[in-house]
């Protein structure tokens, strides 16, 4: 079977902007249900929590909701399906307490507000570049391949210090290894080529370390790190950084044509932005789940007895368009007070880039308004095309003019 | 009000620090929460509600006159969480 007709697993269907039908009509029977995410061989029944206070309660409980369990003995941390154990060392969400604190605890203040403020320029410079290229191409334009997508790549680049000249190729890999339709085979020779370009590049952070991200870290922690989990870090977070951005970045920006006056509000007021951004993760909800979870032991959740061992998938979006937790869920309003949404998750695995993806986010709508301030779809509403195969919800394709 | 921070839980998103820095600071050692202002005036008590309310890790309470999980006109929708009770 090829990959295209594999069913599209139930907890990432969508319809447009909203959870798909099925998962509504399921959370209508409770807030945690037993279901196939993707019915055939192979698939085990798991349950899904759909409820905004459950999905809170399971990320908040990491002594009862591991990461963890869900790999054997043998492969400690990591081995995704198709990936060697050894590629999982370092990928944080992976591990639980104290592993993942120890790590966490040295990587969390590379990542307060000061430090990301101190990338703002040269994010501001490369979302310019990017619309300089959008401009010279000319109307009609694809907001997609010369905005959304072209923007996370550069900015993990320019945080984690891969040189200029080297992140053609690089990002390519990184690209590849995430694309969706592609070979396994092509996957793999991806990830691999992108993961030892990561070891060489801590092998020379080692040796001579500079003022950066990973020259910090090997400066301030050095041997607390071995190399393998350094490198593991450095692919989780171009990993992490990629498709929720550039979801977040095609699909905000359709929502905002479609809703004309609310793109006028954030367009003309830069201190709106801020509400718009917190309204568009919580609206858009591009994960479609956080890290499956393994009961640890026997626990009641939403009514339900989750035996020890089982596994629970958290639905991000459902939980971000639950009544109790914003009034009128289904309506996008750009002028709402923020709300506890759990786009970046929730309890100890809380997004370590929010920081960062909140001012990459503010900085390029804010400048692709500035740009364009006459934007619109190129292409009539029912004709985009949605990215469903993904780590993240997002657009394929968004032709525009302006 | 007082305000209070489990440093400890603290996951260090910065949010509390962009939304009301008269009240909250981030610390360069370890990136988790520090607190400028453990008894906020009446004119911060709107933004550190709503700061104890959307703080990822529930590190940051609200005690006397009202409740982290407030009532008051305007305020966000403060959902209650049984496993962190104040
Ligand atoms: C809009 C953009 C983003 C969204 C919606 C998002 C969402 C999330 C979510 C839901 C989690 C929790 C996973 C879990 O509980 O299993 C998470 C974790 C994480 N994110 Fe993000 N993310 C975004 C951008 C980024 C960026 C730009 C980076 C890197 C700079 C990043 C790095 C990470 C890392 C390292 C973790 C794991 C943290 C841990 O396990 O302790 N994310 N993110
Ligand atoms: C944070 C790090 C990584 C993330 C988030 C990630 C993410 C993913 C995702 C989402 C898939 C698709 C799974 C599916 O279709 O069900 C995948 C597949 C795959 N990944 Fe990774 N990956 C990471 C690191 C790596 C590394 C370092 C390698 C090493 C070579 C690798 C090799 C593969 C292979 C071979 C597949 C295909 C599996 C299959 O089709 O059955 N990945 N990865």
């Amino acid at each position: 079977m090829s990959y295209d007709a594999e069913p599209i697993p139930l907890h990432t269907r969508r319809a447009r902007f909203d959870p798909a039908g099925e998962l509504r009509r399921l959370s209508a029977q409770g807030p945690v249900t037993r279901v196939s995410l993707a019915p055939g061989p192979g698939d085990r029944p798991l349950w899904l929590v759909t409820g905004y206070q459950e999905v809170r309660q399971v990320l908040g409980d990491q002594a009862r909701f591991s990461t963890g369990r869900r790999f054997g003995p043998r492969t400690p941390a990591g081995g995704h399906d198709g990936h060697r154990p050894d590629d999982g060392i370092g990928l944080l969400m992976d591990y639980d307490p104290p592993e993942h604190t120890r790590l966490r605890r040295m990587l969390t203040p590379e990542f307060t507000v000061r430090r990301m403020r101190r990338l703002q320029p040269r994010i501001e410079a490369l979302v310019t570049e990017c619309l300089d290229t959008m401009e010279r191409a000319g109307p009609p334009a694809d907001l997609v391949e010369l905005f959304a997508s072209a923007i996370p790549g550069p900015v993990l680049c320019e945080l984690i210090g891969v040189p200029r000249d080297d992140r053609g190729d690089f990002l390519r890999r990184c690209h590849a290894h995430l694309g969706t339709g592609r070979g396994r085979q092509e996957r793999t020779a991806a990830g691999s080529a992108f993961t030892r370009y990561l070891a060489a590049l801590v092998a020379r952070q080692r040796k001579d370390p500079d003022h950066g991200f990973l020259g910090t870290l090997v400066r301030d922690h050095g041997p607390e790190f071995t190399d393998k989990e350094l490198r593991g870090i450095c692919v989780l977070l171009m990993l992490a950084g990629l498709d929720n951005i550039s979801g977040m970045l095609g699909l905000g920006a359709l929502a905002l044509l479609e809703n004309p006056g609310q793109l006028a509000v954030v367009r003309d007021d830069p201190e709106a932005m801020d509400r718009a951004v917190e309204e568009l993760l919580r609206y858009l909800s591009v994960p479609h789940a956080p890290t499956p979870r393994t009961a640890v032991e026997d626990v009641t959740l939403g009514g339900k007895l989750i035996r020890a061992g089982e596994t629970l998938v958290c639905s991000i979006p459902m939980a971000n368009r639950d009544p109790a937790l914003i009034a009128e869920p289904d309506r996008l309003d750009v002028t709402r007070e923020p709300v506890p949404h759990v786009a970046f998750g929730h309890g100890i695995h809380h997004c370590l880039g929010a920081a960062l993806a909140r001012m990459e986010l503010r900085i390029a709508y804010t400048a692709l308004l500035r740009r364009f301030p006459a934007l619109r779809l190129a292409t009539p509403a029912e004709d985009v095309v949605f990215r469903v195969r993904s780590t993240a919800y997002g657009v394929e394709r968004l032709p525009v003019a302006w | 009000m007082e305000v209070r921070v489990d440093r400890d839980r603290c996951a260090g998103s910065g949010l509390c620090v962009s939304y009301a820095p008269e009240v909250f600071d981030q610390s360069e050692d370890d990136g988790k929460v520090l607190l400028k202002e453990p008894l906020p005036g009446t004119g911060a008590a709107g933004a550190v509600r709503a700061m104890a309310a959307r703080c990822p890790t529930g590190a940051i309470t609200v005690h006397g006159h009202g409740h982290a999980h407030g009532h008051g006109h305007g305020e966000p929708a403060a959902p209650r969480e049984p496993s962190e009770a104040v």
